[in-house]
């Protein structure tokens, strides 16, 4: 079983954390076309690298955000959100 | 039964002679030490033939002795395809051999032995082709196939799951093991050693070969192990997996223990792989670590008249123990055409041992009856191939095999080691190891003693530096002198039963032939020939399938490769896989108090409510049908704290409302509650609620009981991502709710509270703070299922006691528990929507009729700009309410039954029930738009093909003024 570090709680196994997904940046909903929009809301990418994704430890409901490499299933580094420096 | 094959008291044995062991195999008796195997009480006792293998029924005996006998496999009452090799002997233990029809000695399916020829590799999926026999064909394989009979009966066992830590794992007791265990554990690290074996030191404490001083220098790495304060040695116990993050599943025969560790050494050793020669199955030719087993740990000369094959010193080393224990070695035969002779080598030829080199045993020549070994016939060996012509017989009974090794590195590729192919030791070898994973011993392809200890203190330095412990060590292992495995042990004859894979009974024309079809491809040929698919999963076979593979298409074996390793290592027992089934469930405080009052109980998410509540010689549909009525003219009382129950506070807890559901909260008076949809990204409605506000900065909402942990956990990660100033705290199973329902709920409240309930001091939809039966609460007026009601939330450990005070205070009035059932029929009579069961995860708010909720003109809320799109576009389906004919007598629609117009599918039910009240069926139904219009009917299949009419009708069914739940005007 993996091993995950959450920033706040330190490392735990991967039972105790939610997987949201690769975080996206929103587009200005009022500027962006219906079409863009589209694009944002169902298209997203799973070609393997390193994403950036929201996870949540939730005993303690702790968001942050993990860099994965999912090609070889290996986590880079883990950071609250905003607090990456 | 007369122990003649048991040699004199030797140093170390581990068998305990004051203590006798009776037992029955087959029906007959014998007699063994505590601390014997099966098998090594058997062997002892002269019992030769020990099982049948598995599609010829041919004889077989001892093999490797090292839990990878799979032919000598045993059934003892409800135990199943015990390891005769390895299992401890018990008293009054009651054998059988597995796979036999009537028994070992008669078996009449040894007949497949002469079949043989009717039966070619893929046998079995040719068999499959023709789909005219195919019945006939599975009922001859059912008959045949399967190892074992289970008893039906078999009381049901629970076995416990462990679980352990520790810095250093080391995988293998052996030297390299002890050595890397003593290195890792003086610079630091807390280690765990495991084995499974009954004792540690592995072949430091058989393969003596006349060196007395290895098993010593093992015996002193072994009391330092257990004398060592930060070392934990644990034998009888197998690494059966590797998982991600150094997890592993260690198994001993009572339960399973997960052990998480920082660092794993892998000492794990090799295999011993067989020679492929006519009849090397025959009980009698057995490994050459094998009879040094039988010798060393359990005091059993191994046969009395001994031909050795060899291809490596070690061959040389098995025979002088034969020797020194009474064995006569009448040949020793060498593969190899040139060699430098090693120690003992010089020693047998002294003792003028016949020997012979660049020769091969064409043929192990069977007793009459085949249960046993006559002689070796030998030939010249040259390139791989026998000179028939030079064949010539050496009587014997028993031939012992050294020709090669295999690395037992199953958990090395499950861990994600890259292996490469070793020209030098002629195996596979570690290449780039995971961080955090070590190898030393013969897994890492260290042969010689004196190489594995230093190899060993190498990686178990290495392994405590990497979890922060000590330095590296630089520790030089020096390089192998020869190689211990030969590149082509295989010997052909033109009469086959010449085994590669004892489990399978695969010979080697098998693999030619496979190959000749096409399936030239390791993992190909794996599948199609069943090669290392059997209980020993290629421990013995892999190799040599590899080495044949790689000769018969011209490659070398680095290019064919090896077939994936994967969980688990070694068969691990059902009982031990299966454990107690963990699936928490949450009860509501009050949840006796339901049961006491006869609550039928159901699951809601993670939640047990009652669905209604029993009543003696009342059905089910009755019952329910009595809450509804109760609820509807008297008084009802539900318990309703598996809501999602939330509160937000801040400066901008309005604002974060307003992004997060459709509806405008900045608006909301205080002391007022507002329903409360919410849509994700796409627009699609996800949860619905209820909004009340405490204070200008103060709101406590209610989600769904399904929906009450994911909304609050993505609240938390929009509050997170937006930065907003406020906090959500998540109140579900912190609160208690009851709603308090009927045309007498304020007259029962009223007798417990001092609160104002007139209708201007608590209008339809306020929401007040005060005391019920003493008790700190908060009541809502709302109107779930359409009568005047209260919502009453409390502290979680006030439930009870404001349940029982409410249950008493209605007394005078009749009122009665009702259930999740009633409320959806109360509900459905309202026309309210059931989020996920009148809506989908396609659903916008604009086709559940929600519409009104939504205030698009809002600066931003989730699912906005995707409801923006979607207005432009003709909607595609409407959830309408509907009616049956008061008329309709035969079976009602159901849930999820279709509408179907114009031959088409136009929708389905999303809710139907009948209505005590309104004598009819009513329902909820998704349409597509053109039959969403007033009083226009459709058609619904039922189950049994007919089609019911159904008629659109506007909701609320029942009572559509609201005059039930609302004041007068």
């Amino acid at each position: 079983m993996k091993i995950i570090n959450c920033p706040i709680n330190g490392p735990r196994p991967v039972s105790e954390f939610f997987y949201w997904g690769q975080m996206r940046v929103m587009p200005d909903p009022v500027a962006s076309s219906d079409d863009e929009w589209a694009d944002y809301v169902f298209n997203c990418n799973g070609a393997p690298g390193v994403k950036r994704e929201w996870w949540c430890h939730t005993p303690s409901n702790t968001w942050f955000i993990i860099e994965r490499d999912t090609e070889k299933d290996q986590i880079v580094r883990t950071y609250l959100y905003g607090e990456e420096e | 039964m007369s122990n003649n094959h048991r040699l004199p008291r030797l140093p170390g044995e581990w068998i305990d002679r004051a203590h006798s062991i009776e037992f029955e195999f087959e029906g007959k008796h014998f007699q063994g030490f505590a601390g014997d195997t099966i098998s090594s009480a058997l062997w002892a006792s002269g019992q030769r033939v020990l099982g049948r293998s598995f599609k010829y029924h041919r004889p077989r005996g001892i093999f490797s002795l090292a839990n990878h006998d799979v032919n000598g496999m045993m059934q003892w009452g409800q135990k199943l395809n015990v390891r005769a090799d390895v299992t401890l002997l018990e008293m009054g233990m009651q054998l059988s051999a597995v796979n036999t029809f009537g028994g070992l000695n008669k078996d009449p399916a040894k007949v497949l032995n002469h079949l043989s020829r009717f039966l070619p590799v893929g046998f079995y999926y040719k068999a499959f082709h023709g789909k005219r026999l195919f019945p006939r064909w599975e009922r001859v394989f059912r008959t045949l196939a399967g190892l074992g009979k289970v008893n039906l009966s078999t009381p049901r066992l629970l076995t416990p799951k462990d679980y352990a830590f520790c810095a250093v794992l080391i995988v293998g007791a052996g030297p390299s093991g002890l050595a890397a265990a003593l290195a890792a554990a003086d610079q630091g690290a807390d280690v765990v050693i495991v084995d499974e074996n009954a004792q540690a030191g592995g072949s430091g404490g058989y393969q003596i070969g006349g060196e007395l001083a290895k098993r010593e220098a093992t015996e002193a790495l072994l009391v330092r192990v257990i004398a060592h304060p930060r070392i934990r040695l644990l034998t009888g116990i197998y690494a059966a997996g590797y998982y991600t993050d150094h997890w592993i599943a260690l198994v001993d025969d009572k339960k399973m223990t997960k052990l998480r560790a920082e660092a794993v050494v892998i000492a794990a050793g090799s295999f011993e792989q067989p020679a492929v020669f006519r009849n090397n199955d025959l009980p009698g030719v057995v490994l050459g670590s094998a009879a040094q087993r039988l010798i060393y740990r359990y005091a059993v000369r191994p046969m009395q008249r001994a031909v050795v094959l060899c291809a490596n010193a070690d061959g040389y080393r098995v025979a002088l123990d034969l020797i020194v224990h009474g064995v006569m070695v009448a040949a020793i035969v060498d593969l190899r055409a040139h060699h430098q002779p090693c120690d003992a080598e010089v020693e047998l030829a002294a003792k003028g041992v016949e020997m012979h080199t660049g020769t091969c045993i064409v043929e192990a020549l069977p007793t009459p009856g085949c249960s046993g070994v006559a002689g070796a016939r030998i030939a010249a060996f040259a390139n791989g191939v026998a000179d028939a012509a030079t064949a010539r017989d050496i009587p014997c009974d028993g031939i012992v095999m050294s020709v090669g090794w295999a690395p037992a590195a199953n958990l090395l590729y499950q861990a994600g080691t890259h292996m490469r192919y070793d020209d030098l030791v002629e195996q596979f070898v570690p290449d780039a190891l995971p961080p955090g994973v070590f190898a030393c011993g013969r897994v890492n392809g260290v042969y010689d003693f004196k190489a594995r200890l230093l190899d060993g203190e190498r990686a178990g330095s290495a392994a405590a530096a990497h979890v922060g412990f000590g330095e590296k060590r630089s520790v030089s292992v020096p390089v192998e002198l020869e190689s211990s495995s030969f590149p082509w042990p295989i010997v052909a004859h033109p009469q086959g039963k010449n085994f590669v894979d004892f489990d399978e009974d695969l010979q080697l024309k098998d693999f030619e032939n496979a190959v000749q079809e096409g399936f030239d491809n390791i993992e190909l040929l794996k599948r199609f020939t069943t090669n290392g698919m059997g209980p020993s999963q290629g421990k013995h076979s892999n190799m040599n399938a590899l080495r044949i593979l790689a000769r018969l298409v011209d490659k070398h074996p680095r290019e064919v490769g090896t077939t994936t390793a994967r969980p688990f290592f070694h068969p691990v027992p059902m009982a031990l896989l299966a454990g107690r089934g963990f699936h928490p469930v949450r009860r509501t405080p009050m949840h006796l108090r339901h049961a006491a009052m006869g609550a039928y109980f159901m699951s809601a998410g993670d939640w047990q409510r009652p669905e209604y509540y029993a009543r003696q010689h009342k059905d089910r549909l009755e019952c329910i049908r009595e809450e509804v009525d109760m609820v509807r003219h008297g008084v009802g009382i539900i318990d309703v704290g598996t809501l999602g129950k939330l509160e937000i506070i801040g400066p901008q807890a309005a604002e974060f409302l307003e992004r997060v559901y459709v509806s405008r909260y900045a608006n909301l008076k205080i002391g007022m509650t507002r329903y409360a949809v919410m849509c994700d990204e796409t627009g699609v409605v996800v949860d619905d609620g209820v909004v009340a506000r405490l204070a200008e900065d103060h709101f406590y909402f209610t989600t769904t009981t399904s929906g009450a942990t994911a909304i609050y956990r993505e609240l938390s990660r929009l509050n997170t991502q937006w930065q907003m100033a406020c906090g959500i705290i998540n109140h579900t199973g912190a609160f208690a709710a009851i709603n308090l329902a009927g045309p007498q709920s304020r007259k029962v409240l009223a007798r417990v509270t001092t609160l104002d309930l007139s209708a201007a001091a608590f209008p339809y939809l306020a929401i007040r703070e005060g005391k019920v039966a003493g008790i700190p609460a908060r009541l809502m007026r709302v109107g779930f299922v359409g009568e005047w009601g209260y919502e009453i939330h409390v502290p979680a450990e006030d439930g009870v006691a404001l349940w029982d005070a409410l249950v008493a205070a209605g007394s005078p009035f009749g009122i009665r528990p009702f259930g999740v059932e009633a409320q959806r029929l109360l509900r459905l009579e309202k026309g309210h929507v059931i989020i996920g069961q009148d809506t989908d995860g396609l659903t916008t708010p604009f086709e559940a009729g929600l519409g009104w909720a939504v205030k698009m003109d809002k600066p931003f809320f989730i699912g906005q700009r995707s409801l923006q799109i979607v207005d432009k576009q003709p909607q595609r389906q409407r959830l309408v309410g509907f009616r049956l004919d008061q008329a309709h007598g035969g079976p009602a629609p159901q849930e999820c039954h279709l509408v179907i117009h114009d031959g088409a599918i136009s929708g389905r039910i999303t809710s139907i029930g009948w209505s005590h009240i309104l004598c009819a069926y009513i329902g909820l139904a998704m349409v597509t738009p053109e039959l969403a219009k007033p009083d226009q009917t459709f058609e619904i299949r039922i189950t049994d093909g007919s089609l019911v009419v159904a008629r659109v009708t506007p909701t609320p069914f029942y009572d559509p003024e609201q005059r039930q739940q609302k004041e007068e005007a």
